[in-house]
C-alpha cells in the first residue's frame, strides 16, 4: 500500500515538476522578464488581492498572538512551570512571543518586493518559476492551510517565494528563520515585518520556550493565518546536497492534524535550484574550517561586490500539493489523542507511530525536492571534473573536447535517471557547455582546449605557500566543485549504491546485493537522504534504473552485469569513492587513536590534519576528507551505527 | 354538572384547535409538540376557568351512560389501600383515549368519556360533607387535566390482557399504531400516508394531508433551495414503486410446530407478505432505497403481535422451545439496520411487535411514576399522560412512531433531556421477557447500590437479550407555560461558545440547539408562504437589521433555537437568563417563530428525505456525542470529509453537509450531521452513500466523537463496538448474552 501510493506520488510529482525532457523549458516563466520590460515601482505598489484560506476568518497578528498567550496549552505550561510566579513566568512567555513573532504587513511587502527586483534583476539572468505549481498552490491555499517547504541553498531564496507569491496574488507565507537574522539592524525588523519569524537555535531543554513555540507555529497552522514557510532540512546546506531533515518543526506542524484540530493540511515542497550560488566560496571556506561571518547588516553592505557577479538563473519549482491527511492514512491512528484533553498534551511524548510518520514525511518532502530541483549542465560537469586527480586537473587541466564528450554521454545518463535538466534545447550543445564553464570562471578556467582547476591567489603573499596551504587552496576549488556535483547526486545516489555493492560483493545474488546495498546505506545515510523504511524500494528502483541504462540485466534472483554498462558502472562507483576515502580516513583515525574519548572540537580538525597528510603524501585522492561537513556526517553515522558514543559533559 | 363541564371542556378544545387552525400550529411529531404548546396555555386558562366553576359548587358529577367502549383500567396498587382516600385517581382509560387520533388529525375535540364508579360508591359512605368535599377535590383535579374522562374516579382492576380475537379488531383500528401499518403509514417512505411533500404542478412545494402544521401548506422557497443545494432538478425524477409486489417477497420458513402451538395461545400472528415487509427495515437510507425500488431482502417469516407482558412470556417459551429466531419490533424507526433480518440466519424468523402493547397501566401521583406497557408510541404516551396533567417530558425526535421499548433497547434520548433526562434517567424499574426468564427489580426504589445495575444490560441491549414488556417512568406535571426562542449569532464558533457556557452556567433550556448556516438557511427555505404583507415586511426588516446593522454576515451567521418550559415567572427568568449569556457570544434574540420553525424542522425532515429521493436526492443524519474542546473540529471535520468523501467518489454536485448541536452536558455536546447529495449519474448510489457514511463515521471517532449518542450501534456500526468498548467489554457483553439468550433466539445480531 505505501508502494502504491508512493509511486503514486512520484508519477504526480514527476508530472508537477515537467522535468526531463524539452518541454521542461516551456513550463517554466521567467518572472523577472516582466520586471524588465515594465516599472519596478509600478510592480511594487500593484493591487494586491489574494484569496486567502476560505475555512477561518482572517485574523490579526494581535489577534494571532493574543491567541497564542491565551491558549489553553499555554496557560497550563504556564501553571505548570515552578520557580517563579506566575505573573512573571508569564511576563516571559510574552517576551519570548515577542521575539519570536512576525509582523506581516502589506508595507514590506512591497519595500520587499521592490528591494528584490532590484537584486534579483542585477544577479540573476531569468527567475524560473512553474507557473502551473502556481496555479494549484493558488486553489490549494484557499482550501486548507499551506505548509511552504523549500529547500535552502542561499540566503538568497529566504524571501524569493514571497516574492513570486506577491507577484501572483496568493497569500505571502510567514517564515521560520533562525534568530540571528532577527539580529540584523533594521534589516531583522524588515523580515519581520515581511512575515519572518525568529527561532532559536539552541532551545535545548527550555519548556516554556518550546510551549510557546509550537502553540505559536500550531496556532498559524490552526487558523490558517497563512501560508507557512520553512526549511524542513532545518539550515542552508553548505554542500548544496539535501541534509537529514528535522522533525522538530515538521512535528509541530502536523500535529494539528493529528490531533484533529484541522480537516487537512497541505505540504508543498519546493525546489530552487541555482546556476551558481551566491555564497560558493564562503561556503567552501567554511566548510574547510573558516568560521562563517556573524549575519550582519554591515556584512550584507559589504557584500556588494557579490552584486557585481553574473550568477545565471535560478529555478523555482512549486510541488504538486500534497494532503497530510492522503499521505497519513494507515500510517497515524488520530484516535490515541482522543482520551487526553485536547490543552494539555504537554507530558506526553510523541508516540513511536507519530515519529515515524513525522520523520516518513520529512524524508519524503526532501526526496521530493530533490526530484523537483532542476540541474543544470554545470552539475553533470562537475560531476564528471571531480573524477579527474585534482593535481592533475589544477596543473595540466583536462582536454575541453573529452569533457564535453562526456559531459554529453551523462546528460544521457542522468536523462535515463530521470533527472530535471535544464539543458536549453535551443542552443547549440557545445555553447551550453562553454557558457557554463564561463558563469563559473571562479571554480574553472578554460585555456587552449583544455580545463583547469582555478586555484585562488591569495593577495600580498609575503612568504612562499606550505604545501598544506596549497592543498587548501586546491581544496577550496573542489569543495566548491563538490558542491555543484551534490546538485545531482541525488539523481545518482540510488544506482551509485549499487555499483557499488555489485563491485564490493562481486555478487550477482539479488539478496546478497540488497545487504550491502542496505550497509551502504546505513553508513551513507547522512549523505544520501532516503526515506526511511523504503529500502526495499529504492533497491528496486536502483535496479530498474541501472537495467534502463543498460549496465544490468535482472532477473527474479540476480543482477547481472553488462558489457555495455561498463563505463557507467564505474562513473557511478566513482561518484561515491570520495565518500568511501573520506569515510575511512575518519574511520581509520578513530581505531588507531589511542584515546578513547575525544572532544568534537578537536576530532575535526585533527581528522582533516591526518587527511592533508595522506593527501600530500599520495595515499589520499579525495580533497573532500577537509571538509568537516563530510568529517561531521561520519561521525553522526558511527554514532548511529553505535560505534561511538557521544558524551554529555 | 357533567354537562357543564364537557360543554365548557368541548367549547374551550375546539376553541383551541380553531386557534390552531387559524395559527396553522399543525401537527406531526413537531405539531404535536407545537399544538402541546399551544394547548398547554389554553389550558392553563382553562383550568383556572374549570376550577372557578367547580369551586362555585357545580361540583356535583352524575353517572351518565358510556359514550364508549369501557376501556381497560388498570389502577395503582397503592392506591388499594382501603382506608385510604379514593385514589386521586390513578388510573388511565388506555383503550378508549389511545383510540382519539391525534387532537389536528381528528379535527375536533375529543369526547369525554364516562366510566363505571364502583369505587365512587364504594368510598362514598363516610357522610355528606366530606363526601362533597372529596367529591369537590376529584372534580377539581379532574377539572385541571381537563381531557381526562370526567366520569369517574373509580379504579377497575386491570383485566389482564387486552380482550383478543374479534373483538379487538374493532378498537386496533382506533389506536395510532394499528396491527396492519400498511392502513396508515407507508411502506417505503417516512410516516402517515397522507403527509408527504411534492412539487406541484407549478413546481411549487407542498405538504399534503392534515396532520401537520405545515400540511396543506405552500413552501414557496423550498424549489430553489432544494434545486441550488444538491443541483438537482424537477424534470428529473425517481419515482418509487408505488406498490408493494408481495410476489416479491420470499414465502415464509415457517417453523410449523411453532405456529401450530402459537395458534392455541391465542395470541394474533400473520404471515401476510405486507406485513412481514413492514417489520423488515427501519429507516437507513439503504433500506428504504431498496423499498423504493421494490427489492426486498430477507424479511421476518412470521409477525406476531403480543397484547401484553404473558403474551410475550408465551411467545418467547414456545420460540426457545422450537427454536425460532424472534426479532423485537417496536416503532420501526431504527436507522442502524437494527431491524434487518441477519442473511446468516437459517432458522424461521419472526418479528414480535409490540405496538398493541400499548396501555398505561398505572399512574402513580404520589411517586409520579406510571408504568406503561413497552409498546407505546411517544406521541400516545405524551398524550395520554397530557390528559391526566403529566408528561414524561421524554420527546425523541422520532416521538410519533417511535416505541417506548424501543427507547429503552436503544438507550434513546429526548429534545427537553436538560429538564427530564435521558430515558436512561427516566425509567424506575423494567420488565423484560428473556429466554432465561423475567428479569426486573424487586422494588421501585429510586436509586440502588446493589451491584452493576442490572438495567444497563437492558438499556441498549437493542433487542439481543429479550423483549422489554413493561415501564415504569418517571412523569411531571406538564409544565404550565413553554416557550419558543431562537438567537443568531454571528457565526458558529461564537453559538458553540455560547452553549457551552450555558451548560457550564447549568441553566440550558427544556431545549436548545445550535444549527450551523447550511441549516439556518434550509430552516428558512421551509418557510410557509405568508398572507400577510407585514409579515414578509418584517421578516425583511429583520434581515437588514441583522445583516446590514449588525453586520452579520448572511453566509457565516448561525441560530440556536430555544424551549424554555415550566412557571411562567421562572420561564421568563430563565429566558432572560440564557439572552443575556447570548447576548456576550454577539448572540442577538431572534424570535420565537424562528425558534418553533427550527423545531418544526426536525420532524420534517424525514418527509423531506422522501421528497429528495423523488428527484435523486439521497439524505441522512447521524449523530455523536463528544466533548466540548472537540465540538468545533469535529463538525468541521466530519463536514469537510463528507465533501471529500463525495468529490472522491465522483458524486457531480456539492453535496449538502450539514450539522447541528443538539444537546448540551455538562462535559460535552450531541452533533449531529447531515448529509444528502444528488445521485443523478452514479451507478450504485447507495454504495457510495454507504462509503461516505463510513467514512464520515471514521472521522468522527478520529475526532473524539462516540460511535453513537442515541441511534445505537445496530448492525450499521457493529464494526467499530470492539475499539468503542474494549476488547474486555464486548467480552462482557458477550458472556451476557450467552447467559441470557444461549441458543441465540434473539438473534438480531446487533451490538456485536
Amino acid at each position: 500500500n505505501t508502494i502504491h501510493i508512493f509511486h503514486h506520488l512520484m508519477d504526480q510529482t514527476t508530472k508537477a515538476s515537467g522535468r526531463a525532457g524539452p518541454e521542461h523549458d516551456e513550463e517554466f516563466v521567467d518572472i523577472l522578464e516582466e520586471r524588465r520590460r515594465s516599472s519596478d515601482l509600478g510592480h511594487a505598489l500593484r493591487t494586491f488581492n489574494p484569496h486567502p484560506y476560505r475555512g477561518a476568518p482572517p485574523c490579526s497578528t494581535a489577534d494571532l498572538n493574543k491567541a497564542v498567550l491565551e491558549s489553553q496549552y499555554l496557560r497550563y505550561v504556564i501553571a505548570m512551570e515552578t520557580g517563579s510566579s506566575e505573573e512573571d513566568v508569564r511576563e516571559e512567555a510574552r517576551g519570548i512571543l515577542e521575539e519570536m513573532s512576525q509582523n506581516l504587513q502589506l508595507r514590506f511587502i512591497r519595500l520587499m518586493g521592490y528591494t528584490l527586483t532590484k537584486v534579483f534583476k542585477r544577479l540573476f539572468t531569468g527567475i524560473f518559476v512553474n507557473m502551473e505549481g502556481l496555479a494549484t498552490l493558488q486553489q490549494a491555499i484557499q482550501e486548507a492551510p499551506v505548509i511552504l517547504m523549500p529547500n535552502h541553498r542561499s540566503y538568497v531564496d529566504f524571501l524569493v517565494i514571497s516574492y513570486i507569491l506577491f507577484t501572483y496574488d496568493i497569500p505571502v507565507p510567514v517564515i521560520a528563520a533562525g534568530i540571528p537574522l532577527a539580529g540584523m539592524k533594521m534589516v531583522g525588523e524588515i523580515l519581520r515585518r515581511s512575515g519572518a519569524f525568529f527561532i532559536r537555535r539552541a532551545i535545548g531543554s527550555d519548556k516554556l520556550y518550546w510551549a510557546v513555540l509550537s502553540e505559536y507555529v500550531k496556532t498559524i497552522v490552526r487558523k490558517g493565518y497563512a501560508p507557512m514557510e520553512f526549511y524542513v532540512e532545518g539550515l542552508r546546506s553548505r554542500t548544496l546536497k539535501s541534509v537529514t531533515p528535522k522533525l522538530g518543526m515538521m512535528h509541530m506542524v502536523l500535529e494539528p492534524y493529528f490531533k484533529s484540530e484541522v480537516f487537512d493540511i497541505t505540504l508543498v515542497p519546493v525546489s530552487i535550484s541555482y546556476d551558481r550560488v551566491l555564497e560558493e566560496s564562503l561556503l567552501a571556506h567554511e566548510l574547510l574550517g573558516v568560521p562563517k561571518p556573524k549575519e550582519s547588516t554591515a556584512g550584507l553592505l559589504k557584500a556588494g561586490k557579490v552584486l557585481q557577479e553574473d550568477y545565471g538563473t535560478m529555478h523555482v519549482n512549486f510541488g504538486r500539493p500534497l494532503s497530510v491527511r492522503q499521505l497519513c492514512q494507515g500510517k497515524i491512528n488520530r484516535c490515541q489523542y482522543n482520551s487526553a484533553p485536547r490543552s494539555k498534551n504537554l507530558p506526553q511524548k510523541p508516540t513511536e507511530e507519530a515519529q515515524a510518520c513525522v520523520s516518513w514525511l520529512a524524508h519524503l518532502m526532501v526526496r521530493i525536492q530533490d526530484e523537483g530541483s532542476v540541474i543544470s549542465p554545470w552539475s553533470l560537469m562537475a560531476c564528471l571534473l571531480l573524477q579527474a586527480p585534482m593535481a592533475v586537473l589544477a596543473e595540466e587541466g583536462l582536454p575541453w573536447e573529452r569533457l564535453a564528450e562526456r559531459t554529453l554521454w551523462l546528460r544521457r545518463l542522468a536523462l535515463d535517471c530521470g533527472a530535471g535538466l535544464n539543458w536549453p534545447g535551443q542552443t547549440p550543445d557545445s555553447d551550453v557547455m562553454s557558457s557554463a564553464v564561463a558563469l563559473h570562471r571562479s571554480v574553472v578556467y578554460r585555456r587552449a582546449g583544455r580545463v583547469y582547476l582555478l586555484q585562488q591567489e591569495e593577495p600580498a603573499r609575503k612568504r612562499p605557500i606550505s604545501p598544506e596551504e596549497a592543498v587548501m587552496r586546491i581544496a577550496t576549488a573542489v569543495l566548491m566543485l563538490a558542491s555543484y556535483r551534490n546538485q545531482s547526486l541525488h539523481v545518482f545516489a540510488r544506482p551509485a549504491l549499487l555499483a557499488t555493492a555489485l563491485h564490493i560483493t562481486k555478487s550477482t545474488q539479488r539478496d546478497e546485493l540488497f545487504a550491502c546495498f542496505c550497509f551502504l546505506q546505513d553508513v551513507f545515510s547522512y549523505e544520501f537522504i532516503l526515506v526511511p523504511g523504503e529500502l526495499s524500494q529504492d533497491f528496486e528502483e536502483a535496479c530498474v534504473l541501472l537495467e534502463k541504462c543498460g549496465a544490468v540485466h535482472i532477473s527474479q534472483q540476480e543482477v547481472t552485469l553488462s558489457d555495455m554498462g561498463l563505463e557507467a558502472l564505474s562513473f557511478l562507483r566513482a561518484l561515491i569513492q570520495p565518500f568511501i576515502d573520506s569515510y575511512q580516513v575518519m574511520f581509520r583515525y578513530l581505531s588507531e587513536e589511542g584515546d578513547p574519548v575525544l572532544t568534537e572540537k578537536q576530532l575535526v580538525p585533527a581528522v582533516r590534519n591526518r587527511a592533508t597528510k595522506l593527501i600530500l603524501s599520495g595515499e589520499l585522492r579525495t580533497y573532500e576528507a577537509l571538509s568537516s561537513d563530510t568529517l561531521k556526517n561520519a561521525l553522526s553515522a558511527l554514532q548511529r551505527l553505535e560505534a561511538v558514543t557521544k558524551l554529555r559533559t | 354538572m357533567e354537562n357543564v363541564v364537557q360543554r365548557l371542556l368541548k367549547c374551550s378544545t375546539s376553541t383551541f384547535f380553531q386557534l390552531h387552525i387559524v395559527n396553522c400550529t399543525g401537527l406531526g411529531e413537531e405539531g404535536v409538540k407545537a399544538a402541546v404548546a399551544t394547548s398547554r396555555l389554553e389550558r392553563g386558562k382553562l383550568r383556572r376557568r374549570t376550577r372557578a366553576a367547580v369551586e362555585t359548587g357545580v361540583g356535583h358529577r352524575e353517572p351518565g351512560p358510556r359514550t364508549r367502549r369501557c376501556p381497560q383500567i388498570a389502577f395503582c396498587p397503592a392506591f388499594c389501600d382501603p382506608d385510604s382516600l379514593p385514589p386521586r385517581v390513578g388510573w388511565i382509560a388506555a383503550g378508549a383515549l389511545a383510540s382519539i387520533p391525534t387532537p389536528a388529525a381528528h379535527g375536533s375535540a375529543p369526547s369525554i368519556h364516562k366510566h363505571g364508579s364502583s369505587m365512587a360508591s364504594n368510598s362514598s359512605s363516610s357522610g355528606g360533607s366530606d363526601r362533597q368535599r372529596i367529591a369537590q377535590q376529584r372534580l377539581r383535579i379532574i377539572a385541571g387535566h381537563l381531557q381526562r374522562p370526567a366520569g369517574d374516579d373509580s379504579a377497575l382492576l386491570a383485566a389482564e390482557c387486552k380482550d383478543q380475537g374479534s373483538k379487538s379488531d374493532a378498537s386496533s383500528e382506533e389506536k395510532t399504531v394499528p396491527r396492519r401499518r400498511q392502513e396508515i403509514m407507508k411502506w417505503n417512505g417516512w410516516g402517515y400516508s397522507d403527509s408527504r411533500f411534492l412539487f406541484n404542478k407549478k413546481g411549487q412545494a407542498e405538504f399534503t394531508g392534515k396532520r401537520y402544521k405545515l400540511s396543506g401548506m405552500i413552501i414557496p422557497g423550498l424549489k430553489e433551495w432544494f434545486e441550488g443545494t444538491f443541483g438537482a432538478n424537477l424534470q428529473h425524477k425517481s419515482p418509487a414503486t408505488p406498490i408493494l409486489n408481495s410476489s416479491a417477497v420470499r414465502p415464509p420458513t415457517l417453523n410449523e410446530a411453532f405456529v401450530e402451538e402459537l395458534k392455541s395461545t391465542g395470541v394474533p400472528f400473520s404471515h401476510d407478505a405486507e406485513d412481514r415487509v413492514f417489520r423488515a427495515y427501519g429507516h437507513c437510507v439503504h433500506e428504504i432505497f431498496a423499498l423504493r425500488e421494490g427489492r426486498i431482502g430477507r424479511v421476518p417469516d412470521l409477525v406476531v403481535w403480543p397484547n401484553c407482558h404473558n403474551d410475550v412470556v408465551k411467545i418467547v417459551e414456545l420460540a426457545c422451545k422450537h427454536n425460532v429466531c424472534l426479532i423485537p419490533y417496536g416503532g420501526g424507526t431504527s436507522v442502524s439496520s437494527a431491524l434487518e433480518c441477519p442473511s446468516e440466519e437459517t432458522r424461521s424468523i419472526v418479528s414480535l411487535d409490540t405496538s398493541q402493547m400499548n396501555r398505561i397501566l398505572w399512574i402513580d401521583e404520589k411517586n409520579l411514576t406510571a408504568h406503561v406497557e413497552a409498546g407505546i408510541v411517544g406521541q400516545d404516551l405524551e398524550r395520554l399522560l397530557n390528559e391526566s396533567g403529566y408528561c414524561t417530558g421524554h420527546e425523541p425526535d422520532s416521538m410519533e412512531f417511535s416505541s417506548l421499548g424501543g427507547w429503552v433497547a436503544t438507550r434513546a434520548s429526548g429534545m427537553k433531556k436538560n429538564i427530564y433526562g435521558n430515558i436512561e434517567d427516566l425509567v424506575v424499574h423494567i420488565k423484560m421477557v428473556t429466554p432465561r426468564g423475567v428479569i426486573e427489580k424487586s422494588c421501585q426504589g429510586p436509586r440502588m447500590s446493589t451491584g452493576p445495575d442490572v438495567h444497563h444490560f437492558i438499556l441498549g441491549s437493542e433487542g439481543t437479550l429479550g423483549v422489554v414488556t413493561e415501564v415504569t417512568m418517571k412523569i411531571r406535571p406538564m409544565p404550565e407555560y413553554q416557550k419558543y426562542g431562537s438567537v443568531v449569532f454571528p457565526n458558529f464558533e461564537q453559538g458553540v461558545a455560547c452553549l457551552r457556557e450555558v451548560a457550564k452556567q447549568r441553566c440550558a433550556p427544556a431545549s436548545i440547539r445550535l444549527m450551523d448556516n447550511e441549516q439556518f438557511k434550509f430552516g428558512h427555505a421551509l418557510k410557509p408562504q405568508v398572507s400577510s404583507i407585514f409579515t414578509s415586511f418584517l421578516d425583511g426588516l429583520k434581515k437588514i437589521y441583522i445583516t446590514k446593522f449588525k453586520g452579520f454576515d448572511p453566509n457565516r451567521l448561525c441560530v440556536a433555537t430555544l424551549l424554555f418550559e415550566g412557571n411562567r415567572e421562572k420561564v421568563l427568568q430563565h429566558e432572560k437568563q440564557v439572552y443575556d449569556i447570548a447576548a456576550k457570544f454577539g448572540g442577538l434574540a431572534a424570535g420565537e417563530d424562528n425558534g418553533q420553525r427550527g423545531y418544526m424542522l426536525t420532524f420534517v425532515i424525514a418527509y423531506l428525505r422522501d421528497l429528495g429521493m423523488d428527484y435523486y436526492v439521497m439524505g441522512e443524519s447521524f449523530e455523536t456525542s463528544v466533548p466540548w474542546d472537540r465540538v468545533l473540529d469535529i463538525c468541521q471535520n466530519v463536514k469537510a470529509r463528507i465533501v471529500h468523501e463525495c468529490k472522491e467518489r465522483g458524486v457531480q454536485f456539492t453535496p449538502l453537509s450539514t450539522c447541528r448541536v443538539t444537546q448540551t452536558y455538562d462535559a460535552g455536546a450531541c452533533v449531529y450531521f447531515y448529509f444528502g447529495f444528488n445521485y443523478r449519474g452514479l451507478s450504485d448510489p447507495v454504495h457510495v452513500y454507504e462509503q461516505v457514511e463510513h467514512a464520515a463515521r471514521e472521522e468522527i471517532l478520529a475526532n473524539g466523537g462516540s460511535l453513537s449518542h442515541h441511534h445505537g450501534v445496530g448492525k450499521l456500526r457493529k464494526e467499530w463496538m470492539s475499539e468503542t468498548v474494549s476488547n474486555v467489554g464486548i467480552g462482557m457483553l458477550k458472556s451476557v448474552k450467552d447467559y441470557v439468550d444461549p441458543n441465540n433466539i434473539f438473534g438480531n445480531r446487533n451490538l456485536f
